[in-house]
């Protein structure tokens, strides 16, 4: 029998608001343990929570951006669980009125995949295990997160690694968050159940937890959905219950079951009123939304001529794009900025943080300013890579390393002279070419570009030196 | 006059110094302390302190706002930065305060003498004052009586003349119920007047801080000191209008509306004393509405029901972690939360987070959570057609008078959560309403009535409550013999 896997998702993005949701204290990652938070955030007694719009607003674009409907009277409910991370001994989520409802990403293929629900909620402490003592630190307490859940649609493991590398642009994109997986800014869960191909009946699902990579999620994914095909193949049941992936040995461990599972006791947040949101602040919100990627990624192709691959790698990394179209204003070829970043800058670039920073030593001035001199001033490719390569070294203006001969060229007549000379000089070459291999000519035009250290046009080189063969001829 | 008008003439006129005047009280709570168990800390130097400034002031020739250098009293759910705040639990001792609660930031401003914390019951759950891990406060007018709760402290300090004024928190009465008890006058706020920010949460839906006050006047004075708009409590809107300009209204016109239902089950003393009450209105030209509140017979179960769920999950902070009490001997830290708690908390308030757990679990929720949110609102719902004939309700504060001392064994917890059945409406719709004393049974205990107005509409009872003052000559104004005498 063939089997079909049947898998949704449940998404925690930390939002990049300069405050945390409740309070003043900033949102930054690390510090020194509990040096970032305040009575309000570490819930001491009698403090009231206060929340940040700006959250709100984050939180209403990401929902925009993945097609949500924007609810008008969203709530705000207490989730109750005791963990010594959580200092209230109960977190402020959302239940039955989350922001954000009913919203699709479209995949690649062109299979949507259901937006459930988008909604805000606060982020908890965490516990440092250290020789043998656990420490809590709760400068994480009170961040702003997004949970994004989506419908039980996602069929294989690479639809889930494509729709969260989609989410993670979309996220970046409009600057709501930096989604570092490894710094868990980026955190999912993923529900998992298997069923046979066709039948339209859910089997009993597992809630996989504690993976920190998108590879990890496609192999606890794929070890999952082989697992419960075993299991079911060989007689027995899936049973709901909570596992955890062990990166070690790409496996998956019960967690705690069904039994096991918290009553969060929700109910309505009584420190909170409802969040109100207009329609018109809704269209405000939408109205100042930046590109996204998809679109960026036609005009790219469309009106800067790039090749889909080129656009593609440019579109991931939002801050290079503002770099590229920075670099690329007012010039006739986008496409020659396009290549100097995707090669020699890309190559400076060494990890992906540093192209998500756009870590570039050279500023888009100085770059624009250097593909100026090839459009306008007849620069010379080689002339200008080298020069690229120090500009990259050093961060000083391309100026600095052109020189006015570099741009003067020569002239056609002293080419003539040169390639004449060339001609001369190599009588066995143009014998050669006149024998007809025509390749012999490349040989010539390495000379003349050798001897005009490299200023010459090599195709109006290549012309000349065919003619004064064939005046020999 | 006031008492608090009073001092502040006594204070200008320099008849009388701040400094002697703080010690005056503390030297009355170093005597009389004893016997009423009204503070649980004093805070001697804090009160010195904030008199020195008075007087310098006054020396200078500056001009001082009525509650300034007037020594008073915070119930221990208040936050005060620096001093211990306990709620008077044993899982709250040694914990100090990192800020101060919105209402206290607003009396310091005030420069007013803080004297010390007052007693209630640990984590403001009880009638008696007797829940409180230092035991309870007494009641000035009779020793061997409770002072009520669960601001029993504030009202047995302000009673017993060992403070002016005091802020106490009402959930389900517990403002208004001491008052009554201890002959005084108590003022629920209505929801969102005065800030929360500070207030240690017992059930944040129902939770009002206000004054108790000796008389009707001063009640209106410290109103319109804490209310107002605290951007730091969501659920805050300040008050409409403040209370003192409006204290000299003829009642002529008043709509005072009775509804039957809040004297069911009285007391027949009780019942004549209002009834009394009731006639000095007519007198004073106020027209008598008949009004129906047939909701609010499900007002004691359905705050029960509320004011548990909110503290169940207001209380699961505390688990030793970070402040407070922590058990000793623990194996684990599920082993330290459990000990810490079983041993931190006391009877009744276990009791409610049992109770609050139950009603929120899976499964009965919709039973009883989602039901008496429903109820909730046919209780709102009766007040606001209630106020469309009426300006005021007049109403009992309590079916009964001050019980006696440790007679809580006589009462299981069903028989004492009863008491509240009439102060509780009131904190369900959220209105305001002040107790005001209105006569003495056959022992000489205080009885009050309850004068419910529609939201911010303090104004309106507060000058009522005035109005009787003085229609009725003061009389049930007599503060005890003990304390300071002025």
């Amino acid at each position: 029998m063939s089997w079909e896997m049947v898998c949704g998702l449940e998404t925690h993005v930390e939002l990049s608001t300069q405050t945390k949701i409740f309070c003043s204290c900033r949102v930054r990652f690390g510090g020194e343990p509990n040096t970032n938070c305040c009575p309000i955030c570490v819930g001491h007694p009698g403090t009231l929570p206060k929340l940040n719009r700006e959250v709100v607003r984050y939180a209403i674009m990401a929902g925009l951006v993945m097609n949500c409907e924007i609810r008008g009277d969203a709530r705000m409910d207490r989730k109750n669980y005791v963990y010594p991370d959580l200092p209230k001994a109960y977190q402020i989520s959302q239940y039955d009125k989350p922001l954000c409802e009913h919203g699709h990403v479209t995949l690649s293929s062109g299979r949507e995949i259901g937006i459930t629900r988008i909604h805000i909620e606060e982020d908890a402490g965490k516990l440092v295990h250290q020789g043998g003592n656990t420490f809590v630190d709760y400068n994480r307490g009170g961040v702003p997160l997004i949970e994004i859940v989506t419908e039980p649609d996602f069929r294989s493991a690479s639809e889930i690694r494509e729709y969260l590398e989609q989410l993670q642009l979309l996220m970046k994109s409009i600057g709501i968050s930096d989604c570092k997986m490894q710094e868990g800014s980026l955190r999912c869960d993923v529900n998992l159940s298997v069923r046979p191909a066709g039948s339209k009946k859910l089997g009993t699902r597992a809630e996989i937890k504690n993976m920190n990579s998108f590879s990890f999620i496609e192999k606890a994914v794929d070890y999952e959905f082989h697992r419960q095909i075993d299991l079911i193949e060989s007689g027995e049941k899936v049973v709901q219950e909570t596992r955890r992936y062990n990166d070690g040995d790409n496996t998956t461990e019960s967690m705690r079951s069904k039994e096991d599972a918290h009553d969060y006791r929700y109910f309505r947040e009584p420190d909170l009123v409802a969040i109100v949101t207009t329609r018109e602040e809704v269209e405000a919100i939408r109205a100042l939304l930046p590109e996204l990627p998809d679109t960026k990624l036609a005009r790219y192709i469309s009106s800067f001529g790039l090749s889909d691959a080129d656009a593609r790698l440019l579109v991931r990394y939002p801050k290079i794009c503002e770099y590229f179209e920075a670099a690329a204003r007012g010039l006739k070829n986008p496409k020659a900025v396009s290549n100097f970043i995707l090669g020699q800058i890309f190559r400076t670039l060494e990890t992906e943080e540093d192209k998500e920073a756009a870590r570039i030593s050279v500023s888009a001035e100085h770059l624009r300013e250097l593909c100026s001199m090839m459009e306008a001033q007849g620069l010379r490719l080689n002339l200008a890579k080298a020069a690229l390569d120090k500009m990259l070294e050093t961060g000083e203006p391309a100026a600095r390393f052109i020189t006015k001969e570099d741009l003067e060229g020569v002239d056609e007549d002293a080419l003539l002279a040169i390639c004449r000379a060339a001609v001369e000089a190599n009588p066995k070459v143009v014998s050669d070419y006149l024998g007809g291999k025509e390749k012999a000519v490349k040989s010539l035009i390495g000379q003349v570009m050798r001897e005009t250290r490299g200023k010459a046009d090599a195709v109006l080189a290549e012309e000349l030196l065919i003619r004064c063969m064939r005046e020999k001829a | 006059m006031g008492k608090i008008a009073q001092l502040h003439r006594l204070l200008e006129t320099k008849k009388i110094s701040c400094k002697e005047l703080t010690e005056a009280y503390l030297r009355a709570i170093e005597a009389d302390n004893k016997a009423l168990n009204a503070y649980v800390r004093i805070t001697p130097d804090t009160a010195l302190q904030a008199a020195c400034a008075v007087d310098k002031k006054i020396a200078a020739g500056e001009a001082i706002c009525l509650l300034e250098g007037i020594p008073m009293t915070l119930k221990d759910n208040i936050s005060t930065r620096g001093m211990e705040t306990a709620c008077c639990s044993r899982i709250l001792q040694g914990y100090v305060p990192i800020y101060d609660a919105f209402v206290w930031q607003e009396l310091k401003a005030r420069n007013a003498v803080l004297l010390g914390k007052a007693n209630m019951d640990e984590f403001a759950m009880g009638s008696t004052c007797e829940n409180s891990c230092y035991g309870g406060a007494k009641n000035p007018r009779n020793l061997t009586h409770v002072s009520g709760g669960s601001s029993g402290g504030a009202a047995s300090a302000v009673g017993g003349n060992l403070a002016v004024y005091g802020l106490g928190s009402d959930t389900g009465g517990s403002i208004r119920q001491p008052a009554s008890f201890c002959g005084l006058v108590g003022l629920k706020p209505t929801y969102g007047a005065v800030s929360r920010f500070g207030l240690v949460a017992f059930a944040s839906s129902l939770d009002q801080i206000g004054p108790i006050t000796q008389d009707a006047e001063d009640a209106a004075i410290v109103f319109d000191a804490i209310s107002g708009k605290d951007p730091q409590d969501s659920t805050s809107c300040g008050s409409e209008e403040p209370a003192v300009p409006g204290l000299s209204k003829s009642l002529s016109g008043l709509r005072v509306g009775i509804a039957e239902e809040y004297f069911e089950g009285i007391r027949g003393d009780v019942k004549a004393s209002l009834e009394q009450a009731i006639s000095v209105f007519r007198e004073m030209g106020a027209e008598l509405v008949p009004v129906g509140l047939p909701s609010i017979r499900y007002a004691l179960p359905v705050y029960y029901i509320l004011a548990c769920a909110e503290a169940s999950s207001n209380l699961g902070r505390y688990d030793g972690i970070r402040y407070g009490y922590q058990a000793a001997g623990y194996s684990s830290i599920h082993d330290m939360i459990c000990r810490t708690r079983s041993e931190g908390f006391g009877a009744e308030v276990k009791r409610r987070i049992l109770l609050g757990t139950y009603v929120l679990s899976s499964g009965y929720y919709d039973a009883y959570y989602k039901k008496a949110q429903k109820l909730r609102g046919a209780v709102i719902q009766d007040f606001t057609e209630a106020f469309s004939r009426c300006d005021m309700i007049l109403a009992p504060t309590v079916p009964m008078t001050a019980f006696e001392s440790g007679s809580a064994g006589q009462r299981d917890a069903v028989e004492t959560y009863l008491t509240d059945i009439c102060t509780v409406p009131v904190n369900i719709a959220g209105i305001p309403a002040v107790s005001v004393p209105c006569g003495l049974d056959g022992e000489g205990l205080p009885i009050g009535m309850q004068l419910i107005g529609n939201h911010f509409r303090e104004r309106t009872i507060l000058n009522a409550a005035r109005q009787y003052e003085e229609a009725t000559g003061r009389v049930w104004i007599r503060s005890a013999e003990m304390g300071v005498k002025l």
